[in-house]
């Protein structure tokens, strides 16, 4: 602890003395990124930083050198005068000017940031509570990006990892040297899509698209986060970025999206099958505990008030129609989210027989693919 | 009036300080001093309870990983902590100064409206057991933010929101019936010969703030009942599906939501502006400016409120609009900076401790406008934008700044309220803690939010943990560091320490130093004659 205080400490001394070298190596100051933008963001950030500096060290330099010399204890009389008008109109108007020199090359980086035409690749960034879902528009290629964290790392049962809270199942892929448009949207609250080295931050608002974009530099992983209060899930939907060259993200984004395809051919196979109740359980429980468990809770008791329990009441021990209705279609003005475009008939059917048979719920039923694909067409 | 002839009317008057005893006193005083204690000693409670949601957050806080509460009850924590440090510590607080203070300060015998006074005291214990009892229904509280973003807050929240939003109500209540009292106090009942340009500024500040809050407080009324009626009756004002918009929700709460943290600072320029000159022995240096520059704040305030959305995806031109008009506000409250610090040029200054929160307030409050320069900037607030950067800028101007200007208000006019001088040495020693452990809490945040971290985070990435570490302690220290005023304070209360003379500071000014200490319990039925 003595090191890291020294360490720190010399940071913090370091960060006024030369804040672009030591500051960055110990992250004490904001990241310059990866990206144009970001750098110039990053340049931006740092002269209105030293203009605050100098406009704090010559302030207080003077209020500091009278409080050592206009002191009682030092036998001075104190003056008289109360007013001046030509100082006061230097120090409204001098402000005025510096305030312009830092208002112009903002307004530049703006007018840049805000400027999402002529992108080469578009992505829809769909936040919703508590993961980031992805979808490449100009290909077949979509996915969830969930917290790869264990539980058990946050509980302190397991050693933290090196990118405690900042890795995913699946990371976003972009390729470098493009302008890659983000479509940003959200399914229930309002989130926010910060990736700090490509200085993006937008929100996510439910029912609107917010459109940025970045163009990476250099191949790389990218971490960010979730940067608007979504519930208690918040801290737990990080980002990961990939960027590759773009030759390798074509050969990627290829084998994506047959890799895709063939797990729809899967699916249609799947519908003429029968799977065992051990199969729907197993694959029910992984997808319960990645999907459902942040609301329901991991043992299925919800929390009261706010997230209805499962056990032994509600649709996981009645109709079966109804609570596939509400797993597929959720539920209006709820936090009920429709999991139908999220996951797949195999998925539906394993996640929802996992609910009617874990915790004592015993009902006995197994939902197969086939009756999530006769509920969905039936409901069409 | 002794000698005048005894009849029934005098021998009343002989009693003049007659009051009902115990609970009664207080439960139905019209006294302008009774109800300004009233809200100092509500605001003093209300402070030590949100402070202890803080303690609770940074203690979850000092290391990575989930070790005290889970994050729903984290959110909660920063909810109450935030509703109650703004709606029932500082402003509060700043309703009890003008309370005891704008009546002494302007000659006039009370407020203008005393019973009215009594309510909008009363209500508000009342708003804050609603609020806290929200915690203990089924699903805990308000976990959405003092901010209360929709759908958060409607779709998503819990059955507390009705009660949150209640209580937000009978708040908002009580505001306005004390800025209209305090309006109509100012109007009408100032000394003859006090005229507004010489009015303490400590009445100009309140008297602006108080037009502030009469203007935006009904806003907030709407923006909560909307909440409720999206919540609970089926409206969808801020539901995209229904034709509604989440972001008209932010619109409305920051319309509200910028002029009320001018309101939270703009009577602290008045006391500082008070205290600073006292104990320079010297005048305010450009008492009209200081005015003008207030009046201009104050007016700014409702043309920036969008700079707390500039990642909500505004138009560019709207972004560049609310971006210059927030760069702008930097003009007049540095003009108010630099006149404290002319004002403390060539002065003669002893350094008690009111001085001493009040040139503590300018430094950490300036570094908080400081900061605030650099957040205005639209394309670099995308990376500073909901994190800690802005947890230590806030806390900068309303910590440093407001609270610390409390504090030295209430060591300013302990005297006079309570006829003791307070207890310098522990007076001193409260300060130094205070001013060290603020700094180790608020000025860390600063690094670890450049650095990445967002704020409303009950869990955080290992890169932060150092400085948190740092911040849980400092704020460990500022918070028991309190305990301190608390005994200041109740020395006072309890009469004991120096008897204090009616003026005990050589340079205050001011009518409230003509009358004794303490003041007595009716004072000016005679105006006095200002020249």
């Amino acid at each position: 602890m003595k090191a890291r205080l020294t360490r720190w400490f010399t940071a913090m001394v370091g960060l006024f003395l030369t804040p672009a070298t030591l500051a960055n190596e110990l992250r004490l100051n904001m990241t310059s990124g990866a990206t144009d933008m970001s750098q110039t963001v990053y340049d931006l950030h740092m002269l209105v930083f030293y203009i605050c500096v100098v406009i704090g060290v010559l302030v207080f330099g003077i209020m500091f050198w009278s409080i050592l010399r206009h002191r009682k204890s030092r036998g001075v009389t104190p003056a008289t005068f109360h007013d001046n008008v030509k100082v006061e109109i230097a120090w409204t108007v001098i402000p005025f000017l510096i305030l312009i020199g830092m208002a112009v090359p903002a307004t530049l980086t703006l007018l840049e940031l805000d400027n999402t035409d002529d992108s080469e690749l578009s992505i829809v960034v769909t936040g919703s509570q508590w993961r980031w879902h992805y979808n490449y528009l100009d290909y077949d290629v979509e996915f969830q990006s969930i917290l790869a964290t264990q539980n058990e790392q946050t509980y302190g049962r397991l050693p933290k990892g090196e990118n405690y809270l900042l890795e995913v199942d699946r990371a976003l892929v972009i390729p470098t040297d493009r302008k890659v448009r983000f479509l940003i949207t959200s399914d229930d609250v309002i989130h926010s899509w910060w990736v700090p080295e490509f200085a993006i931050k937008k929100d996510a608002n439910p029912g609107y698209i917010n459109e940025t974009w970045t163009r990476v530099n250099e191949p790389g992983i990218y971490r960010g986060v979730c940067a608007e209060l979504c519930g208690q899930g918040h801290a737990f939907m990080p980002i990961v970025v990939i960027a590759k060259k773009p030759a390798e993200f074509d050969a990627w984004i290829q084998e994506e999206e047959s890799r895709i395809a063939e797990r729809r051919a899967e699916e249609e196979r799947l519908l003429d099958m029968e799977m065992s109740m051990d199969e729907l359980m197993e694959l029910g429980q992984n997808i319960y505990l990645s999907q459902c468990a942040a609301c329901h809770q991991p043992n299925g008791r919800g929390i009261p008030g706010v997230f209805p329990g499962l056990v032994g009441e509600g649709v996981s021990v009645g109709d079966r129609n109804a609570h596939i209705d509400i797993v597929v279609n959720g539920s209006a003005g709820t936090a009920m989210q429709s999991f139908r475009a999220s996951l797949s008939m195999s998925e539906l059917a394993a996640v929802i027989t996992y609910e009617r048979n874990a915790w004592g719920n015993n009902t006995g039923d197994r939902v197969q693919p086939a009756d999530i694909h006769n509920f969905i067409q039936g409901n069409q | 009036m002794s000698t005048v002839v005894a009849d029934s009317h005098d021998a009343h008057d002989e009693h003049h300080d007659h009051k009902p005893t115990g609970i009664k006193r207080w439960l139905f005083t019209t006294n302008h001093k009774d109800i300004g204690t009233l809200y100092l000693w509500f605001s003093f409670i209300m402070f030590f309870l949100g402070g202890s949601f803080a303690l609770v957050i940074r203690m979850e806080l000092f290391q990575p990983g989930m070790q005290v509460i889970d994050p729903h009850f984290f959110n909660q924590m920063t909810t109450m902590h935030g509703v109650i440090m703004v709606f029932g510590a500082v402003m509060p607080a700043f309703t009890g100064l003008a309370n005891w203070m704008v009546p002494l300060m302007i000659g006039a015998p009370d407020m203008a409206l005393p019973r009215m006074n009594n309510w909008s005291f009363w209500i508000l214990p009342v708003a804050f057991l609603i609020m806290l009892s929200s915690m203990f229904v089924p699903g805990g509280g308000p976990a959405f933010g003092w901010t209360f973003y929709a759908p958060l807050s409607t779709t998503y929240s819990g059955d507390s929101t009705a009660l949150f939003v209640f209580a937000m109500h009978i708040m908002g209540m009580s505001s306005i019936m004390g800025a209209i009292n305090v309006i109509v106090t100012i109007m009408n009942m100032r000394a003859p010969g006090m005229t507004y340009m010489k009015m303490p500024l400590f009445v100009w500040t309140w008297f602006i703030t108080a037009f502030l809050l009469i203007a935006v407080m009904p806003v907030l009324a709407g923006v909560v009942t909307m909440v409720l009626t999206d919540k609970f009756f089926g409206t969808s004002f801020f539901n995209a599906a229904g034709g509604g918009d989440p972001v008209l929700f932010q619109h409305l709460f920051w319309f509200f939501g910028h002029p009320e943290v001018y309101i939270m600072i703009l009577p602290s320029f008045g006391i500082v502006s008070a205290i600073i000159p006292a104990f320079a022995r010297k005048p305010l240096f450009g008492y009209a400016s200081m005015v003008y520059a207030t009046a201009s704040i104050a007016g700014l305030s409702f043309l920036v409120w969008a700079h707390h959305m500039f990642t909500t995806g505004m138009p560019t031109f709207a972004s560049l609009f609310f971006m210059y008009m927030t760069m702008l506000i930097a003009v007049p409250t540095g003009v108010k900076v630099f006149n404290w610090v002319s004002t403390m040029w060539r002065g003669a200054m002893t350094f008690e401790t009111p001085m001493l929160f009040a040139l503590a307030f300018v430094v950490l409050f300036t570094i908080g406008g400081l900061s605030g320069i650099m957040l205005a900037i639209t394309p670099v607030d995308y990376q500073y934008h909901d994190t800690y950067f802005v947890v230590a800028h806030f806390h900068y101007v309303l910590v440093s700044g407001a609270v610390f200007s409390i504090m030295a208000a209430a060591y300013y006019w302990l005297p006079k309220w309570s006829g003791v001088m307070y207890d310098e040495a522990l007076g001193k020693l409260h300060f130094w803690c205070s001013l060290v452990s603020v700094n180790i809490l608020f000025f860390p945040m600063h690094f670890v939010g450049l650095a990445g971290m967002p704020r409303r985070y009950p869990d955080y990435a290992l890169q932060f943990a150092d400085i948190n570490a740092i911040v849980s302690v400092g704020g460990f220290l500022f918070g028991f560091s309190q305990l301190i005023f608390l005994a200041v304070v109740l020395k006072c209360a309890m009469k004991k320490g120096e008897k204090a003379p009616a003026k005990p500071w050589e340079g205050a000014e001011g009518l409230e130093w003509t009358v004794p200490s303490p003041a007595p319990y009716h004072t000016f039925d005679t105006p006095p004659e200002v020249k």
